[in-house]
């Protein structure tokens, strides 16, 4: 630390969340939840075709509908100023209402708007298109042959291409992950409310207020400073929120033209056509290895799903360039357009997509080497960055993978699949490890201490339920030497100084390092005041000096010290699984990630972060699936009854452990990311323990019951 | 639900938008014109029959909310959890499926738990509704909502209004005796943020501190 604490006003548990009373009290407002005066109510109408035009839309039913202020379709919709092109690839996301081309099924044909939610969603019912069909294609497999290279994620070629085919122990195989839906509990929503022509207040979902800000001027060529977007709480977005969405611009087009707020709350179901998803993706990794395990090559190749109208692409191959020791390694990345809307990043993006094919494959090498997968790593372990060349920042992997091998019990393991039972049940034993990029962005934080001794803490980052405030107050409370209870933490507001948009595991190490550096001036400030002596009774101080507050605002980014470095946040997670020979019913006995992510600020919102994450990580190896009918082209399971997502019988007590070293580079706390670390790594890590118990080898996921008997 | 109907609803029958118009105008409209004929067969001519409508398809309701009585006019047609959230501005009960799948919107009505989002707001006429917001006694928090803070039971915090009302009634209905049965009994709260260990975890201390919930 750069500067000396003063003494430790946070409890060693980690603080409690600092919003924690409002969100257990139902006072946390979350964007559809504001009371604006004279609101009416948006309902979405969708495609029920999946490709072609629009031949016909009959509104004037909904229109003559009770309380129906307006139907808005293409139509009709007003102009939005900053749509200059229609859907190209790579324009952006789908522009909404601008033509009668359809390219997905459920893409919105009709935003209706009505005095009240039920009159809309019934007049929502009367809207009825007829369409020119034209044949979809929704069928990744079927159309893996029209991939591409997208601009974003050329080929990769370290050494000789595919050296693991002449590599005296080999392996290659084929892995499957279907699409998975973020789907957190917040519908996504917005309320639009003109203020003036050329001013407009949102409440909107969004996980940078920033960036919706920007987005929305630039639609409706507004000065950035006229559209104010509030958003203090957040209902879970795991990259749902990252961006824009068509529907956010519909809202904001629609209070347009009836001139009244619109409040927009999305279906279940359009949560699955309207903000994104992780791309149905197909891999092929092959392994090469000395009969001592070292790896002699990788070929990671991989296509994921894109919608027609958008190259969306993410890094699926990448964990294999970066993630072990091969003098040899080679990657493929194609993009398959499909009639689907576009994917989003989802909790560890490409990576966790990846790094399931990886390290399921690692898992197989182990076995055809009969070494250990954790020895097999550690023969494999990466001392230096093996794509730039540059040393890590800091990297405690290796402590890792003991912390939690000790913790699970991994010396019951048995090398031999399919050879541990208990009650009947085969018990298995699985390992996976993920690493992701550790981050540091520009963000600037005003630090105000009031007369009373109350510091307000303000950024316009939004929390999105990682604990961002909480890491916020807990920093500044060691900073400046005062109680947590004395801190106020404002986020998600596009008035506020800037910071970065809630994603990318940056946050921490952004974000908290502008509150160290705001601290740091502040104190500097009092120091000032005092003379240079050093107290910390801040109301003491502004009292004798006769003054109400004493504020900083200070901008804050990285170092040019740490282009010398490669920085990643790791991640290891041991799953012990039992699983039914009768019925193939897989349950998680135990689950232990371990993180390294530098030094932890706030260890007890750190440690749910990490739970959290591998239990989207289970959900992904045993249950989530979003099935299209391709007959249709449409989602048969766009619902939290058919879409399973792990419940509470599904999840033992997940266990978090951290390395708690900090990184000496990225930020002054030593902290580096680690909300998609969670995530990285243990669909692997499940399915490995699957073949552990069984020697039924899954390759496509989730990892259901009638796969394994 | 109440014998007592407020008013007369609409038949059972499923009605299109065409034909519901129709009925409309041939019995409520009807009704209407027979008791004030001049007004109403003019609003009829200026389209005004779906607002004459509007106020005849309301019934009025009676409820108690977290202790405070309200006597309102609503549609048939609108749930326990749109009326509290749009209408009584209770937004602390969350929409996050609105077809009982997800427990967001979990409220006790007559202290038993309920999906608010399966229940019409007529179908709760002359019963107690207790929300999130009329959990705690003024400042003083109830032992869950204290145990969610503590465990750290959440991290959005979208769910968890519905996890705790759910957590709350399941230890009154003696389904907290084991992290198994809880597990269990918990399961129609989903919670994306992956909370569960830590929901347990609080469910049990509360359990097993004895205090009333």
């Amino acid at each position: 630390m750069e500067s000396k604490i003063l003494n430790k006003p946070i409890p060693e548990e980690g603080l409690s969340r600092v919003d924690g009373r409002l969100k257990v009290t139902g006072k946390a407002k979350y964007s559809a939840e504001y009371d604006v005066k004279g609101v009416c109510y948006g309902v979405m109408v969708g495609s029920t075709i999946t490709k072609g035009n629009i031949k016909s839309i009959e509104t004037k039913t909904a229109e003559r509908a009770p309380g129906v202020l307006a139907v808005i379709t293409y139509l009709n919709c007003p102009n939005i100023p900053g749509y200059h092109t229609d859907n190209q690839p790579d324009k952006g996301p789908l522009k909404i209402f601008i033509d009668d081309k359809i390219y997905f099924n459920g893409q919105p044909i009709a935003l209706v708007i009505a005095d009240t939610y039920e009159r809309a969603l019934f007049a929502a019912s009367l809207v009825k298109a007829d369409y020119t069909k034209d044949q979809h294609q929704t069928d990744l497999k079927a159309n893996l042959s029209s991939g591409f290279s997208p601009s974003k994620a050329k080929d990769y070629l370290r050494g000789q291409e595919d050296a693991y085919k002449l590599a005296p122990v080999k392996i290659e195989h084929e892995y499957t992950l279907p699409t998975e839906v973020h789907n957190p509990m917040e519908l996504h929503a917005i309320i639009a409310c003109w203020d003036a022509d050329d001013k407009i207040t949102v409440w909107d979902k969004t996980q940078g207020v920033k960036s919706t800000q920007r987005v929305i001027a630039q639609a409706f060529k507004l000065p950035p400073e006229n559209v104010q977007v509030t958003a203090p709480f957040v209902g879970g977005a795991f990259g749902a929120a990252l961006r824009t969405w068509p529907h956010e611009i519909a809202a904001v087009a629609a209070a347009k033209l009836v001139k009244r707020p619109v409040k927009l709350v999305l279906s279940r179901a359009d949560m699955f056509t309207s903000v994104g998803y992780r791309p149905h993706t197909w891999q092929k990794v092959g392994l090469g290895a000395t009969a001592d395990g070292k790896l002699v090559g990788i070929t990671h190749e991989a296509s994921g799903q894109t919608s027609v109208y958008e190259n969306f692409t993410e890094g699926v191959v990448n964990i294999s360039q970066l993630m072990y020791a091969s003098p040899n390694v080679n990657t493929r990345y194609r993009i398959v357009p499909l009639n689907v809307n576009t994917p989003t990043p989802m909790r560890g993006p490409g990576e966790a997509t990846g790094a399931y094919a990886l390290e399921s494959a690692m898992d197989e090498l182990s076995y055809a080497l009969n070494i250990d997968p954790i020895e097999l790593r550690i023969r494999n372990h990466a001392d230096s960055d093996p794509l730039s060349g540059k040393p890590y920042s800091s990297k405690f992997l290796k402590e890792a993978y003991q912390l939690g091998a000790d913790k699970i019990g991994w010396s019951e393991r048995s090398q031999k699949p399919g050879s541990l039972t208990k009650d009947g049940w085969l018990v298995g034993y699985g390992m996976g490890a993920g690493m992701f990029g550790a981050y540091r962005s520009n963000a600037t934080v005003t630090a105000r201490l009031m007369a009373d001794g109350t510091l307000f803490l303000q950024t316009s980052v939004t929390d999105i339920g990682p604990g961002t405030g909480t890491a916020m107050a807990s920093i500044a409370a060691e900073s400046m030497g005062i109680s947590p209870e004395k801190i106020r933490v404002e986020l998600g507001d596009s008035a506020l100084p800037p910071s970065p948009t809630q994603g990318g595991s940056q946050v921490t190490s952004t974000v908290g390092a502008a509150v160290f550096d705001a601290c740091k001036e502040l104190k500097d400030k009092f120091r000032q005041l005092d003379g240079g002596a050093d107290s910390t009774d801040y109301t003491a101080l502004l009292q004798k000096n006769k003054l109400q507050k004493l504020e900083v605002t200070t901008a804050s980014k990285g170092s040019a010290a740490m282009n010398n470095y490669a920085a990643f946040s790791w991640s290891v997670h041991f799953i012990q699984v039992y699983v039914n020979p009768n019925t193939g019913v897989v349950k998680v006995n135990k689950a232990i990630s371990v993180a390294d992510a530098g030094h932890i600020v706030s260890p007890k919102t750190a440690a749910s972060q990490i739970k959290g994450g591998s239990i989207m990580g289970i959900g992904m190896a045993l249950m989530e699936e979003a099935v299209i009918d391709h007959r249709y082209g449409r989602l048969v399971n766009n619902n939290f009854a058919d879409y399973h997502m792990p419940v509470q019988a599904d999840i033992p007590q997940v266990e978090a452990l951290f390395v708690n070293k900090p990184d000496p580079y990225l930020n002054p706390m030593g902290a580096k990311g680690m909300g998609e670390i969670a995530t990285i790594g243990v669909a692997a890590a499940v399915a490995n323990a699957v073949y552990n118990a069984t020697g039924k080898r899954i390759r496509e996921l989730p990892i259901t019951p009638d796969k394994l008997i | 639900m109440s014998d007592k109907k407020p008013c007369k609803s609409p038949d059972n029958e499923v009605l299109s938008g065409e034909s519901r118009r129709e009925f409309l105008k041939k019995s409520t409209l009807l009704t209407a014109i027979a008791l004030t004929p001049g007004v109403a067969v003019k609003a009829a001519e200026g389209q005004w029959d779906e607002k004459l409508a509007g106020v005849f398809e309301k019934m009025l309701l009676h409820v108690e909310v977290n202790g405070v009585k309200h006597s309102l006019m609503v549609e048939p047609r609108v749930t326990l959890l749109d009326l509290l959230r749009e209408q009584l501005d209770l937004t602390g009960t969350k929409k996050g499926c609105d077809h009982g799948q997800c427990g967001a919107c979990t409220v006790h009505v007559d202290g038993h738990r309920v999906n608010s989002c399966l229940t019409l707001g007529v179908m709760v006429n002359d019963k107690k509704i207790t929300t999130i917001e009329g959990l705690a006694k003024g400042d003083q928090l109830h032992p869950m909502q204290e145990a969610f803070l503590k465990h750290d039971g959440f991290q959005c915090g979208y769910c968890t209004p519905g996890q705790i009302m759910s957590a709350v009634a399941c230890i009154r209905e003696g389904h907290a005796n084991s992290e198994g049965e809880i597990r269990e009994y918990m399961s129609g709260n989903i919670c994306r943020c992956g909370a569960y260990p830590n929901i347990v975890n609080a469910i049990q201390e509360v359990k097993d501190g004895g205090q009333t919930v």
